[in-house]
């Protein structure tokens, strides 16, 4: 347990760092929010209509810029190898990394809605239901991109084909992760239906993501 | 005769070459009483003739979902009993299961004009068999970027692995959610409700789509094993270029 604890602190330590890449994919995200509102017109009821849709493409393509992160650096380095030879069990390992991936960068990401909210004329409700819709929807964008990071790592430019890869198993996420918004915001659809989903999406990721990118690993790195 | 015994690949050339012709033989005649049987097949009270449309659409769709099911047990094989062969197999089918899946949503959308008001509904089984094609260029994809065919064989099969949960979900989909695709019809509990006019002609297409998939499975697996054997001895031959000259270089030469 002590190593995996010690893995997570490392990764999010690292992440923290300037060229850590936490940071990016908030500011990608709030590049993605704010070029929204240019590129459709300052209509205020249109962007509230819009608002929760947009901020969970923006959540997921900052999370699909920031994955590439996940394994490169520590394949450049030599890391990846020690952790694949170690005595922890490789699918923990991947957990415990994607785990902090999305502690660094998914967190940040949830903590920055309520500010983007604003821009798009997003009321407290609507904002505090993205807000939890993203809570539960981006572990499934991280571990499910672990995948996709597992298999691109040994890539040169790896990045483009990780987005190919890991988009048609995103895709699931992010419908539901709208129609839960959409129907906490509106009224008369149950919220509790999509959003189970939602959270059963993760959970399921929690257990195929790291089985997955550790086969991936083992059979990929040689 | 097992499968272990196709593994050598010279074997397995001779065995498809004989194989071969019958193959497509077959996929003619079968293909010829089919075309022949939704041609006479009767009008639909509603649809009129555009009902043929389905003796093309439906078969594509099946074998979108059987190409990929096809893929994980050739998945399976590389990772778990290592067959020399699997992965030969599962980077055949890729471009071809993808072929089937651009046909089944081309004639679709054609159906779905005159008989929806619309060329494309974003309702689950329509989005699902998409993300199915999505899934299939990505392997693609993933298969030619990997230089060592080996290396690539296991990263995509993993992902084929991971990607199998979506036929569930596309066979499903119409059960699951309220959808404009209609609902299952030939493959429920409780039998067929398609009238035999409309069935068999749709079984014996549907039989000749498999028998051509089988077809263009077998020869793009021989056109494989060629391709990797003609990258191996260009590999020999550069080896054997490179050791030339560095033994014809003054440095190797005994002073």
């Amino acid at each position: 347990m002590t190593a995996l604890a010690a893995l997570i602190r490392r990764d999010i330590r690292i992440a923290l760092r300037v060229g850590g890449g936490a940071l990016i994919g908030v500011l990608f995200f709030l590049t993605v929010v704010v070029l929204m509102p240019f590129a459709l017109g300052p209509d205020l009821p249109l962007l509230t209509r819009l608002g929760p849709a947009i901020l969970w493409l923006g959540a997921l393509l900052a999370s699909l810029l920031t994955l590439d992160r996940l394994f490169t650096a520590d394949h450049e380095d030599g890391s990846l190898d020690l952790i694949v030879m170690g005595r922890t069990p490789l699918e923990l390992a991947c957990a415990a990394k994607a785990l902090a991936h999305w502690l660094a960068a998914g967190l940040p990401l949830i903590v920055a809605t309520p500010v983007l909210g604003l821009l798009l004329n997003l009321d407290m409700v609507a904002t505090s239901a993205v807000a939890l819709t993203l809570l539960a929807g981006t572990p499934a964008l991280t571990f499910t991109g672990m995948i996709g990071a597992a298999l691109a790592v040994t890539l040169h430019r790896g990045g483009l084909l990780l987005a190919v890869l890991v988009l048609p198993l995103s895709i699931p996420v992010l419908i539901f992760g709208v129609a839960a918004s959409e129907a906490a915001i509106t009224g008369p659809v149950s919220f509790g239906a999509p959003f189970s989903i939602l959270c059963a999406l993760s959970l399921v990721s929690f257990v195929v993501g790291p089985f997955a990118a550790a086969a991936s690993l083992r059979h990929g790195l040689d | 005769m097992t499968l272990i015994d196709l593994a050598n690949p010279s074997r397995f050339l001779s065995l498809t070459a004989r194989l071969l012709p019958y193959l497509v033989a077959g996929t003619v005649v079968l293909f010829a009483i089919g075309l022949y049987l939704s041609a006479t097949a009767p009008d639909d009270y509603q649809q009129g003739a555009t009902v043929k449309i389905m003796f093309i659409h439906v078969p594509n769709a099946w074998l979108s979902m059987f190409v990929w099911a096809v893929m994980s047990a050739s998945a399976l094989g590389t990772l778990v009993w290592r067959h020399p062969l699997a992965d030969v197999a599962a980077k055949a089918a890729a471009p071809i299961g993808a072929s089937f899946t651009f046909l089944a949503l081309i004639t679709g959308s054609l159906w779905g004009r005159p008989m929806w008001g619309t060329y494309w509904e974003w309702d689950a089984r329509l989005t699902s068999v998409l993300i199915l094609f999505l899934m299939y260029l990505g392997l693609m994809a993933l298969w030619r970027a990997v230089e060592d065919p080996a290396r690539a064989a296991r990263a995509a099969a993993v992902l084929t692995l991971v990607g199998a949960i979506n036929l569930p979900i596309i066979k499903f989909s119409v059960d699951w959610w309220n959808t404009l695709h209609q609902p299952a019809s030939v493959f429920r509990m409780g039998g067929p409700t398609l009238d035999r006019a409309f069935l068999i002609p749709l079984l014996v297409m549907a039989l000749a789509f498999t028998l051509l998939f089988i077809t263009l499975h077998v020869a793009a697996m021989r056109n494989e094993i060629l391709r990797r054997r003609v990258r191996s001895l260009q590999m020999m031959q550069a080896r054997a270029a490179s050791n030339d000259m560095s033994a014809a270089s003054p440095a190797s030469q005994p002073a």
